[in-house]
């Protein structure tokens, strides 16, 4: 038997792969297709303070290897998520990752503190990265300072760990990780959705409701892998990858380049199951090249030096 | 408690763009109700990357079987409509909320009007209406006589008590839309309830008319559909729930609605 587990630090993981934000609801609905104890973790849809409506559809487009959205956060608020989903969750023995949004740092704090006098949460994702919230694609993961700014404020207000997820819409992603990580974030996820426009050339209309969305799917592998492995490179605490994984293979991808786990995104909607499939394949990948433990595996990327150029 | 489960094609009958698919998935065929659907991945690896939503069009649980009637508009139908029994194909249903007609009993006449593909839902509610002995009028309505492939399924297997046909350029049955014959037809004063199926414009045109005629209705809506079991949100259509409106995802709380919760105008 392969040990899966991963070491993020302040916590030991049972295996590396979570479920992403927004794509595995709040757990539950994952109930007839999985058991929710044999994931790494479960990272549920991003909780503001208040319930929240979300965008105006159409939410989705569908484009090549690729799904853009724009669903915009709707959500039951930190109130009913405690009282009737929480509880829930705990009862499936999940390893609970609550992904923590807000319109304002003051919100950001609110959450935190309202979700730390409640039990079975494992540690916070914050969210300061989806791009269908504000005007124009802004968000708190676009500038270093702000970034800085909000993870500090959350950091003193919780006492659960923090990971900060990233966005991929900046020049430099390192700088924003470094930002993220002296403002005390224990982790870092990365990454968000890519912006994106799909246009309906009959209409001469935007497909989706809110203009554009965020991107996700296969489509983004390597962009996201890319970002991971820079980001690994620049900062001390452990990373988490995010990008367009479908099979154990992909994981092992972001694995090698240094990430200490993986969330799995959009594959959840194909393929409800897929997550225990990746672990398998992990497993199998393991015994395949005899590996006792994943912990092995992970950073084992080696970049060809450069030839000379002569 | 929906599953995801391989299926076998049992059976495929095409009429030009139109297929009626037959899978042998006892697991689904126990659980379906009229109204509910399948998430269906007509590509084992893509593209397309997601699954494709379909209404069941009939199960029969002591054959352990299910099947979907759609037509072949895009690419997604397109490569579902190449399958050959035989075949496997994965599948995860059933899903959603379907009709409510547990309540109903005879006297009285239930309507289920059907645009186009969208009779698929309403061909299984009618057998199941037919076995409790209810009194079924179906109006089915297309642009043209092949779009209505299933009239002889429906007469055949008796699912009407009376079976209105309409089209648009009048090559069968009425011409007209079916909206148009059923504002002619005699409402029965034995009318109970309809149940609808269709394109957005004529759903909205029937529900109109019901609430003039006071008649309950419950509608059956599309969507395009990211994950079909609630987890992705992307399927909402403005809903009322209590006293207002909320984003309600069709997937999960419907497909099937009643009327009078459906925000069918943006003045409403």
């Amino acid at each position: 038997m392969v040990d899966l587990s991963v070491d993020l630090g302040f916590i030991r993981l049972s295996n590396p792969i979570f479920t992403a934000s927004g794509t595995c609801g709040y757990g539950l609905e994952m109930i007839p297709f999985l058991e929710l104890k044999k994931l790494g973790g479960v990272v549920v849809k991003g909780l503001y303070f208040e319930p929240r409506q979300g965008n105006p559809p159409p939410r989705l487009v569908e484009t090549t290897a690729g799904l853009l959205n724009a669903i915009g956060l709707p959500g039951i608020g930190v109130e009913a998520f405690a009282r009737e989903v929480l509880p829930q969750l705990h009862q499936q023995q999940a390893t609970v990752i609550v992904n923590v949004c807000g319109n304002t740092d003051d919100e950001y704090e609110r959450v935190v503190r309202y979700l730390d006098d409640h039990p079975g949460i494992a540690f916070y994702e914050l969210n300061i990265s989806c791009p269908n919230v504000k005007e124009g694609g802004q968000c708190p993961a676009l500038d270093a300072r702000a970034t800085f700014r909000i993870v500090s404020r959350v950091k003193k207000a919780t006492q659960r760990p923090i990971m900060t997820k990233l966005s991929p819409n900046v020049t430099d992603i390192t700088i924003i990780a470094r930002a993220a990580e002296e403002a005390g974030s224990d982790a870092l996820s990365l990454v968000n959705t890519f912006l994106g426009l799909a246009v309906d050339v009959e209409t001469g209309q935007p497909k989706l409701a809110n203009v554009w969305g965020g991107l996700s799917g296969p489509a983004i592998k390597p962009l996201a892998l890319r970002m991971v492995y820079q980001v690994v490179q620049t900062v001390k605490v452990p990373v988490v990858g995010i990008g367009g994984i479908v099979t154990g293979y992909d994981a092992l991808e972001f694995l090698a380049v240094g990430a200490k786990a993986v969330e799995v995104g959009t594959a959840n909607f194909v393929n409800p199951r897929v997550t225990l499939q990746i672990i398998d394949e992990l497993q199998n990948f393991c015994q395949k090249k005899q590996l006792s433990r994943i912990e092995d595996y992970i950073g084992s990327f080696r970049p060809r030096r450069e030839k000379q150029k002569t | 408690m929906s599953q995801l489960i391989e299926a076998v094609i049992k059976d495929k009958k095409s009429w030009g763009d139109y297929f009626f698919v037959t899978f042998q998935a006892p697991e689904l065929a126990a659980l379906a109700a009229p109204g509910q659907f399948v998430m269906v991945k007509v590509s084992p690896k893509g593209p397309p990357l997601l699954r494709r939503p379909f209404s069941l069009a009939s199960a029969d649980r002591e054959e352990g079987t299910i099947a979907i009637f759609f037509q072949r508009v895009g690419l997604g139908t397109n490569l579902l409509s190449r399958y050959s029994p035989g075949e496997k194909i994965s599948l995860i249903g059933p899903l959603g909320r379907g009709f409510s007609f547990e309540d109903l009993a005879f006297p009285g006449e239930l309507l289920l009007i059907g645009g186009g593909r969208g009779i698929a839902p309403l061909y299984y509610l009618a057998q199941k209406l037919k076995e409790r002995g209810l009194k079924v009028i179906i109006f089915y309505g297309g642009k043209t006589q092949s779009d209505l492939p299933l009239r002889e399924a429906l007469a055949k297997k008796k699912l009407a008590d009376k079976l209105i046909l309409a089209t648009e350029d009048g090559s069968l049955g009425f011409k007209g839309l079916i909206t148009d014959v059923l504002e002619q037809e005699v409402l029965s004063p034995l009318a109970k309830k309809a149940f609808v199926c269709g394109p957005e414009a004529m759903m909205k045109k029937v529900a109109e008319l019901l609430r003039r005629w006071n008649l309950p209705g419950e509608f059956s809506l599309e969507a395009f559909m990211g994950c079909g079991f609630g987890v992705c949100w992307g399927c909402v259509r403005w809903i009322k729930r209590g006293q207002e409106y909320q984003l309600v995802r069709i997937c999960q709380e419907g497909p099937v609605f009643s009327r009078e919760d459906i925000k069918w105008s943006e003045e409403e």
